[in-house]
């Protein structure tokens, strides 16, 4: 029974978004700190800093930033340029628009320089502030909503308490109708087999295994894989007891497709989002041409809102602080003591099931009942702090193949 | 010096050979496995392994029912199991303060 009710934002393409932003974005690392300045005073007010560092083009950049420029929950976007990098600047501008949105480009070399280009986007915001508060509104059902998970600074209670009450959420979410994103493909080598098992069409069951394979041999051409020293040190041995631990979030639904960044799932059900690039070398292998995958869990929060989601469910055993810019994070505390450490930064407290005050399908409600209420505008801890963390390097992926996705 | 509790652990999966601890246990305290009885001979903390029953070198190592790596050599039952005595089948494991390269 879900008795909360979602007020959506709607936008031009028909998606509804729970939150209504206006977002500054700069296009090389060059035009941060003016976007930053534009930002600053504004940033308790739904004013959110994200970008690309990169001096030179990349499509993966190109699509994530398009992917959050039209996300539904931005109302308006301030792009800013310095003038000389290679981002394709007005083609960028010109798919916001489409849809409807103000938006508008400063580029600095143009603009007089570093003070006038902050007084101009300090105006352009105020007035797109105002512009969007008549963006039309309208009742949202849980199966408009598109919620990712994640999990950063694991420990072993990660995979015991909030990982599987997340997993009972997503198994709610998706009988709902609602369409649920899990990734890190990294932290999946080792359960590939069972993922693939679960797969809703035997090709894809292959496709979900290729997707592990690739990242195998991607952490092992890079030296070693996401497991963190931190890891180890909260009692997590090798990278296949944190992949169950991991994967244990993602529920018992049927898979019904891979996502790669910027891909919005095209209907109700649970989805893996592929995150590590494809980058063949002429022999067929892998070779890490990007680096890291992720160089952290930021990353990969804004690869899952590049694909649609509404808020994302983080949880950690040893204690991330950390928001979005764009949607909210809900954090799910696994280990009763890091909460107690830091109840101030996390929403959820799944640590009562190791201390054995609750239980896994409790806090699977609980979380659930959350999720309504933060979609129907209630701040989660990390917006209440004004944590809005963003980043975005290179990466490249291949188109993905028709068994991917399911029929629309 | 925190108070010593009863001694918790979970076991995820009915499959498997490892127990996960869900209250700290002191060093010198005694809990039960199976059906003997352990002295921890150091503290263990929340989130720790140790193996429900005796595990032979070269046997998988079982949790939420599924491999999690090799016995590196034999496994008291009791014992804890972490990089000592466990290694991934896949990837190596590194500890903060090695070298680039180094693996356990």
């Amino acid at each position: 029974m879900n008795d909360v009710t979602i007020n959506g934002y709607l936008r031009s393409d028909g998606r509804k978004g729970i939150r209504n932003i206006v977002v500054v974005a700069y296009l090389v690392e060059c035009a941060h700190h003016v976007a930053r300045e534009i930002v600053y005073p504004l940033r308790s007010k739904g004013v959110h800093l994200l970008g690309f560092p990169g001096c030179y083009p990349n499509s993966y950049a190109h699509r994530m930033l398009r992917q959050l420029c039209t996300h539904p929950n931005v109302g308006a976007v301030l792009l800013v340029s310095l003038g000389c990098e290679g981002f394709n600047r007005a083609g960028l501008l010109e798919e916001i628009r489409a849809t409807g949105r103000p938006a508008d480009l400063l580029i600095i070399q143009q603009s007089g320089g570093t003070r006038r280009t902050i007084e101009s986007g300090a105006g352009w915001v105020a007035s797109a502030l105002n512009q969007i508060q008549t963006t039309l509104r309208a009742p949202m059902e849980v199966d408009e909503l598109i919620v990712g998970t994640i999990c950063g600074g694991s420990d072993a209670t990660s995979g015991i308490t909030a990982n599987p009450a997340v997993g009972r959420a997503f198994d709610r979410l998706v009988a709902e109708g609602a369409r649920c994103i899990f990734e890190e493909t990294g932290e999946l080598i080792g359960c590939e087999q069972i993922m693939a098992a679960r797969a809703a069409r035997p090709e894809l069951g292959r496709s979900l295994t290729a997707c592990v394979d690739k990242a195998a041999h991607y952490y092992t051409a890079m030296g070693h894989g996401s497991f963190a020293p931190g890891n180890a040190e909260g009692g997590l041995t090798t990278q296949e007891e944190k992949s169950m631990g991991a994967y244990s979030k993602s529920g018992n639904s049927r898979i019904s497709g891979i996502l790669t960044p910027g891909d919005v799932p095209p209907k109700g059900g649970l989805y893996l989002l592929d995150v590590v690039p494809d980058t063949f070398a002429a022999d067929g292998s892998v070779s890490p041409r990007w680096g890291f995958p992720n160089i952290s869990d930021i990353q990969e929060i804004g690869e899952l809102i590049a694909c649609g989601a509404h808020l994302t469910l983080f949880t950690t055993g040893r204690g991330s602080v950390v928001g979005s810019a764009i949607s909210p994070v809900i954090k799910i505390c696994a280990n009763p003591e890091t909460f107690r450490r830091l109840s101030e930064d996390m929403d959820v407290n799944a640590g009562r099931i190791l201390e054995g005050e609750t239980t896994i399908d409790e806090v699977g409600d609980e979380i659930h009942r959350l999720i309504m209420r933060v979609a129907a505008g209630a701040p989660t801890a990390s917006e209440e702090l004004g944590h809005q963390e963003f980043s975005l390097v290179y990466k490249s992926f291949a188109p993905l193949g028709p068994e991917c996705l399911p029929s629309s | 010096m925190p108070a010593v509790v009863a001694p918790r652990f979970i076991r995820i999966h009915r499959d498997d050979n490892v127990l996960t601890v869900a209250a700290p246990i002191a060093a010198g305290q005694t809990y039960p496995v199976g059906d003997t009885s352990v002295v921890a001979g150091e503290p263990i903390a929340v989130g720790f392994k140790i193996a429900a029953e005796a595990i032979p070198a070269g046997a998988k190592v079982i949790k939420y029912g599924a491999v999690i790596g090799s016995a590196t050599r034999d496994i008291a039952a009791g014992e804890v199991v972490h990089t000592h005595n466990l290694k991934s089948d896949y990837l190596p494991t590194y500890l903060r303060g090695e070298s680039e390269g180094k693996t356990v």
